[in-house]
């Protein structure tokens, strides 16, 4: 059977007829063609498929589509500025070598700017341990760290 | 002029698409009509197939296609091939057993690929996959390298009735045996170097299409050496022409050796394309990844180093069995012995050395080469012996080190190598500053007034990387040469296009070549685009392992550099009517010497496309050069890693409060990189030495650790900020004077993260991974001891 | 995935009709445990009654008493809650340590409860606390409600709509976590109510219990030495890879401790 998934992605409006068994992550990546958003295991782990949802970060291979019905969605596409410029989240990733392979940047990036609104002056001790929902395999973490840092600076200012 | 780009931090080209979701992964490759494949796996560790029965199966929603391993014997599809013959002690060639893409007769390991379902979506390709009804004998199973050999141990392939792919010697056994006769002291050790997953976050995916058109395919793959996996599937396994199929590798996320291979699922998908006359997708899951993708590691060693009473090594003699899985993956023969035995010798002075591998098959996914590949083996057998020889001998860590480094160059070791150049009390030295080793002792007391055990461990470490003069390798048994190519494309404007044989996944290739020939050619690094992963565009390549890229595949580029600025002087010297031989290349132009008469780089690019003024009955149009290079030589970084540990015994917990590196990968082109590439290496070397094991159960053969649930991967809060640094003593056998990065961190933490530990518990061996509960077990039983 | 048919409930009401008549449907809850588990084929539903947008099963009311907490509230708004961080701050860290900061925004506390993994943390606060099951049947207290691995009292056709908790005294949550999954291998919540102390373990067993010999201790003396000596046996206890029962065993009385230190603070 299939159902109509509508909802709100990087500001427009966006649906598409899909399966009920079909996660959110794969009507992402499939029926709306946005590719940044990842898939690096199926237990919800590694947090390569992070999102926001409604303002908050949320594992899109870990829910259905269907439960993100009418909501307001933003992935990795969405981050920077219509001109090109990026969000000081990616910006800092950049400026710091944050990323190395660049699969698992997307979903850490998303975590990465929920973790700051969260906490928008967080110690690196806090940083580490609010990472915990995000695997990275290249860059033993100390550099994404660095950069997390350094953009909560520049989003409070 | 100064060279503005080698040496700078340059921030990398590829981080724009990567972090707006613009990177394209194989994944993210949609084929106009693609169908969606899902392998049926094994679920058993040793099985007799005695019939698969698909017809319910074929009839099951959008089915498109099921082949089994009968379907793949009939199209003459041949097995995998191994690239390393390895040859016995008594001269003898290994066991190869044939390794089939599908399942003939018989399943091997848990994930063994038994059939391919193809159908429309993939949900559907997977429903379908259980209605294939797989008729197993379940037959016993081994798993463990200790036990493939002993009596009545399950026959994993016929022609191997011991289970014995190969015994293998490298060294003087009788000059060994007769230096520990006479030492004056003797450190032993017995320990698992254990199995380790790669885990690439991104999981293995291969797509696949076939054109009637021309008889064409062109096959998109996760892998770190397209034209090696088109090599191999079609000289080898398809009978294919190989000029008949393109393989293209688009950005790849994370490789670590174990998307060097040709898998089976690749050729597979490539097969049934022309079948079935579309493109088929396979996509991993990560389930799936850790029963299929080759691992690494897993040996069990008994090493015993032999000294005098000065703390002088007097030979070392090493006995490893490796664990091969069921079969052998491409490269899997010369890891335990090639890149592993020839390493032992470390940055020491031992005069003689034996080493001596036992590989063996068991019911496990195949092992082959993982970030090191056969040099943290090495390195830990090395470094966990030199550092309980000074323990036991009472000797301070660093002065027993010191006592036996390699000290002129170049040196030949026991075990085949020939050491070019290094420093190795310079970075040992850098290291002692930076850890403020000097300050432990008051810093391990007031851990013990806090309740808790502190613990310091060295690891010194030296690696062959740079792989590797061809005909060495070839005299060793590679099947394969391994030389890199290049090719550098001026385009009439003074613009660039490198073509580069050398795969980057997360490397940062089209950053660091980038700077190699922006200060080569002295243009702007905007003007030049490092193009790589595609054998459609690129001339040839052997791909990106062994931190092999910037040593072997940079050379290949600046060798075509060299030959763009030779063949530019010509033009040059025309233009300005000045001979030749007067013409110097520098700051981007082409300078008549001693005159203010100069042509820029761009001028001379436009000549060479709009030969208007051109000595045409001489030179060719156009500016456009290949280069191959064969390496005269390993390149051999080196460096000096010290662990701190933290204990708490009430529970087993470890913490690492310092972990310092101080490397010498010679000269270096992009400093921000190399210090990435040291963070990554260290975190998967502290995975191995605390958190990651691959577990198989011993009686079923079931991997027990098969997904994050229950395989630990490291994450931010398990690893510390390190404390990097470097010394450089160039290569002197390339021109860039580099030696490679890529693997060092994962050679060297293993060892002094367990020194430390062991330091800290006060125990002679603890197995890894250190995990909670082993650590907590070893305070008890040292708790125990103290008490009786 | 195997196929299923989705439906949003309305109401509770609604919910409740569909799961009395087909045996196999499932509630979706937050479904971090749920879609994972439909994921690998783990489960099969026939059916999935989605309460996602009931409204009135969210939300937090809390007094000096008692913290009600709405079945559908999500871990991070319990433990970003300023009446439960008032109220209980040991609850409200408890769901701050939940999975990762992903699984916290839609995990919820009603679908933890329902689910009783073994590992999960929620049990032992509400073990601990002496919470009650508000259903849309009943009332059932915590020491009715976990029933083994898996199991609870909840009947065929009953929903949790909140959880409410009595206000202690003083009270801490320790966990020792998984290395890998960073589930609790040993989670222990001691509550001091000022009439009593209640002293619950998560992770250690095939579900939550009470560690009568602690509790008794503590209610004579509530302090870390009172628990330091006091073993829960090994036999009963869960056993694998990360840690043996013996380990277990060992990492309750140490977390038991270290809870204690952390309410005393």
């Amino acid at each position: 059977m299939t159902v109509k998934v509508s909802l709100t992605v990087n500001g427009k409006p966006a649906s598409a007829e899909v399966e009920e068994r079909t996660l959110l992550v794969n009507f992402i990546r499939d029926s709306l063609r946005l590719t940044g958003t990842h898939v690096g295991c199926d237990t919800a782990q590694c947090g390569a498929c992070t999102i926001h949802m409604n303002g908050r970060a949320v594992k899109s291979c870990n829910m259905l589509a269907m439960q993100a019905e009418g909501a307001d969605l933003v992935t990795i596409e969405g981050i920077a500025k219509a001109d090109g410029t990026l969000h000081p989240m990616q910006e800092a990733f950049r400026q710091h070598h944050g990323l190395q392979c660049g699969f698992c940047t997307p979903g850490m990036v998303m975590s990465a700017i929920d973790l700051v609104k969260n906490f928008p002056d967080p110690s690196e001790e806090l940083i580490r341990e609010q990472l915990d929902g995000n695997l990275c395999r290249c860059t033993g973490y100390h550099n994404i760290v660095k950069a997390i840092k350094a953009a909560s600076q520049t989003m409070r200012s | 002029m100064a060279t503005p780009y080698i040496g700078a931090s340059i921030k990398r080209k590829e981080d724009y698409r990567f972090l707006t979701g613009a990177g394209n992964y194989t994944d993210d490759v949609a084929l106009p009509g693609q169908t969606h494949a899902h392998f049926v796996r094994s679920p058993h560790a040793h099985a007799k197939i005695k019939s698969i029965k698909k017809d319910k199966a074929l009839k099951a929603p959008g089915v498109v296609a099921i082949f089994t391993g009968d379907d793949l014997a009939g199209a003459k599809v041949n097995g995998l091939p191994c690239g390393w013959l390895i040859t016995d002690v008594n001269g003898q060639p290994m066991k190869e057993p044939p390794h089939p893409c599908l399942a003939q007769g018989k399943a091997r390991y848990v994930g063994d690929h038994v059939a391919i379902v193809i159908a429309e979506t993939y949900p559907q390709a997977r429903d379908a996959a259980e209605l294939v009804k797989v008729d197993y004998e379940e037959l016993p199973a081994v798993v463990r390298a200790a036990e493939a050999r002993k009596n009545g141990a399950p026959v994993v392939h016929d022609i191997a009735p011991d289970n014995t792919c190969y015994v293998w010697g490298l060294g003087d056994r009788a000059a060994v045996d007769k230096a520990f006769s006479g030492a004056a002291h003797v450190t032993t050790l017995e320990f698992l170097n254990n199995r380790l997953v790669p885990n690439a976050i991104e999981p293995r995916a291969a797509n696949a299409t076939y054109s009637r058109a021309d008889d064409s395919y062109t096959l998109y793959v996760a892998n770190q050496n397209p034209h090696v996996e088109r090599l191999l599937m079609t000289a080898f396994v398809l009978g294919l022409p190989e000029h008949k199929v393109r393989v293209v590798a688009p950005d790849v996320g994370g490789g670590f050796g174990s998307k060097i291979y040709l898998y089976a699922e690749d050729v597979v998908c490539t097969w049934a394309s022309k079948q079935i006359n579309r493109p088929v997708k396979w996509t991993a899951d990560r389930s799936e990844s850790f029963v299929s993708d080759a691992h690494g590691r897993d040996h069990v060693t008994r090493a015993e180093l032999a000294l005098d009473r000065e703390g002088r090594f007097l030979a070392m003699r090493v006995t490893t069995t490796a664990n091969m899985g069921a079969y052998l993956s491409t490269f899997a023969s010369c890891i335990p012995t090639i890149l592993y035995a020839t390493l032992l010798a470390g940055q020491y002075t031992t005069p003689v050395i034996y080493a001596e591998v036992t590989a063996v098959f068991t019911n496990t996914a195949p092992v082959d080469a993982y970030r090191g590949a056969g040099r943290p083996e090495a390195t830990y057998v090395v470094e966990r012996l030199v550092e309980t020889a000074a323990r036991e001998m009472k000797m301070s860590p660093a002065e027993i080190r010191r006592r036996n480094f390699i000290k002129t160059f170049p040196y030949q070791t026991p075990v085949a190598l020939l050491y070019d150049t290094g420093n190795y009390e310079a970075t040992l030295a850098e290291a002692l500053k930076i850890a403020d080793v000097a300050g432990f002792q008051g810093r391990r007391a007031d851990a013990a007034r806090r309740g808790k055990l502190r613990g310091l461990g060295y690891s010194c470490y030296i690696e062959a990387c740079g792989i590797a003069p061809s005909n060495v390798a070839g005299a060793l048994g590679a099947r394969a040469g391994l030389f890199e190519a290049g090719e550098v494309r001026v385009h009439p404007t003074g613009k660039v296009t490198v073509f580069t044989g050398s795969h980057s996944h997360g490397q940062g290739h089209e950053t660091t070549f980038g700077q190699v020939v922006a200060d080569r050619l002295g243009i702007p690094m905007e003007d030049i685009d490092i193009v790589h992963g595609d054998t459609g565009k690129i001339l040839f390549g052997m791909g990106t392992y062994g931190s092999r890229s910037i040593a072997v595949g940079g050379t290949a580029i600046v060798k075509a550099v060299d030959k763009i600025v030779a063949k530019g002087k010509k033009i040059a010297a025309h233009l300005m009517e000045a001979a030749e031989a007067d013409i110097e290349f520098k700051d981007g132009a082409f300078v008549v010497r001693g005159t203010d008469k100069k042509k820029a780089f761009a001028e001379v690019s436009l000549a060479a496309y709009v030969p208007h003024n051109y000595p045409l009955d001489k030179l060719e149009p156009g500016l456009n050069e290949n280069a191959f290079y064969d390496p005269a030589n390993f390149t051999f970084p080196a460096g000096s890693h010290i662990c701190e540990v933290e204990v708490d015994p009430d529970t087993g917990t470890v913490s690492i409060v310092n972990f310092t590196a101080v490397d010498d990968f010679g000269k270096i082109i992009n400093p921000m990189i190399v210090e990435g590439q040291v963070h990554g290496g260290l975190t998967q070397g502290i995975g191995q030495a605390l958190t990651e094991g691959c577990h198989y159960d011993k009686e079923s053969g079931q991997l027990v650790t098969g997904s994050y649930l229950d395989y630990c991967m490291p994450r931010a809060d398990d690893v510390p900020a390190f404390k990097v640094g470097t010394k450089e003593t160039p290569c002197t056998h390339n021109p860039l004077g580099v030696k490679g990065c890529g693997e060092a961190g994962a050679i060297g933490a293993p060892a002094a993260v367990m020194n430390a530990l062991t330091d800290a518990l006060g125990v002679r061996d603890i197995e890894m991974p250190a995990t909670p509960q082993r650590i907590w077990r070893a305070c008890q039983e040292s708790k125990m001891k103290k008490a009786a | 995935m195997y196929s299923f048919s989705y439906q949003k409930a309305k109401t509770v009401a609604d919910a409740a009709k569909v799961l009395a008549k087909d045996g196999d449907a499932k509630l979706l809850a937050g479904g971090q445990s749920l879609i994972a588990a439909m994921k690998l084929r783990l489960a099969h539903p026939s059916a999935v009654i989605d309460l996602g947008t009931i409204k009135e099963l969210s939300g937090i009311k809390g007094d000096s008493k008692a913290v009600a907490i709405g079945a559908m509230t999500r871990h991070a708004e319990v433990a970003s809650s300023a009446a439960v961080k008032k109220a209980i701050p040991a609850l409200a860290s408890l769901a701050g340590g939940i999975g990762d900061r992903m699984v916290r925004n839609m995990g919820t506390i009603g679908g933890s409860l329902a689910n009783n993994d073994p590992a999960a943390d929620y049990p032992a606060a509400v073990l601990a606390l002496g919470a009650t099951i508000v259903t849309n049947k009943r009332k059932i207290a915590a020491d009715e409600f976990f029933k083994g691995m898996y199991e609870t009292a909840l009947q065929k056709g009953e929903i949790i709509t909140s959880v409410s908790f009595p206000v202690p005294k003083r009270a801490a949550y320790m966990k020792f976590k998984n290395p890998a999954s960073r589930y609790a291998i040993v989670g222990v919540f001691v509550a001091d109510s000022g009439s009593g102390v209640r002293v619950a373990v998560t992770g250690a067993a095939p579900s939550v219990f009470r560690v009568a010999a602690m509790e008794k201790a503590l209610a004579a003396k509530f302090a870390p030495e009172s628990v330091a000596n006091i073993a829960v046996p090994e036999k009963g206890l869960n056993s694998d890879l990360h840690a043996k029962a013996d380990y277990r065993a060992h990492l309750v009385t140490v977390m038991a401790k270290r809870a204690v230190e952390a309410a005393m603070k």
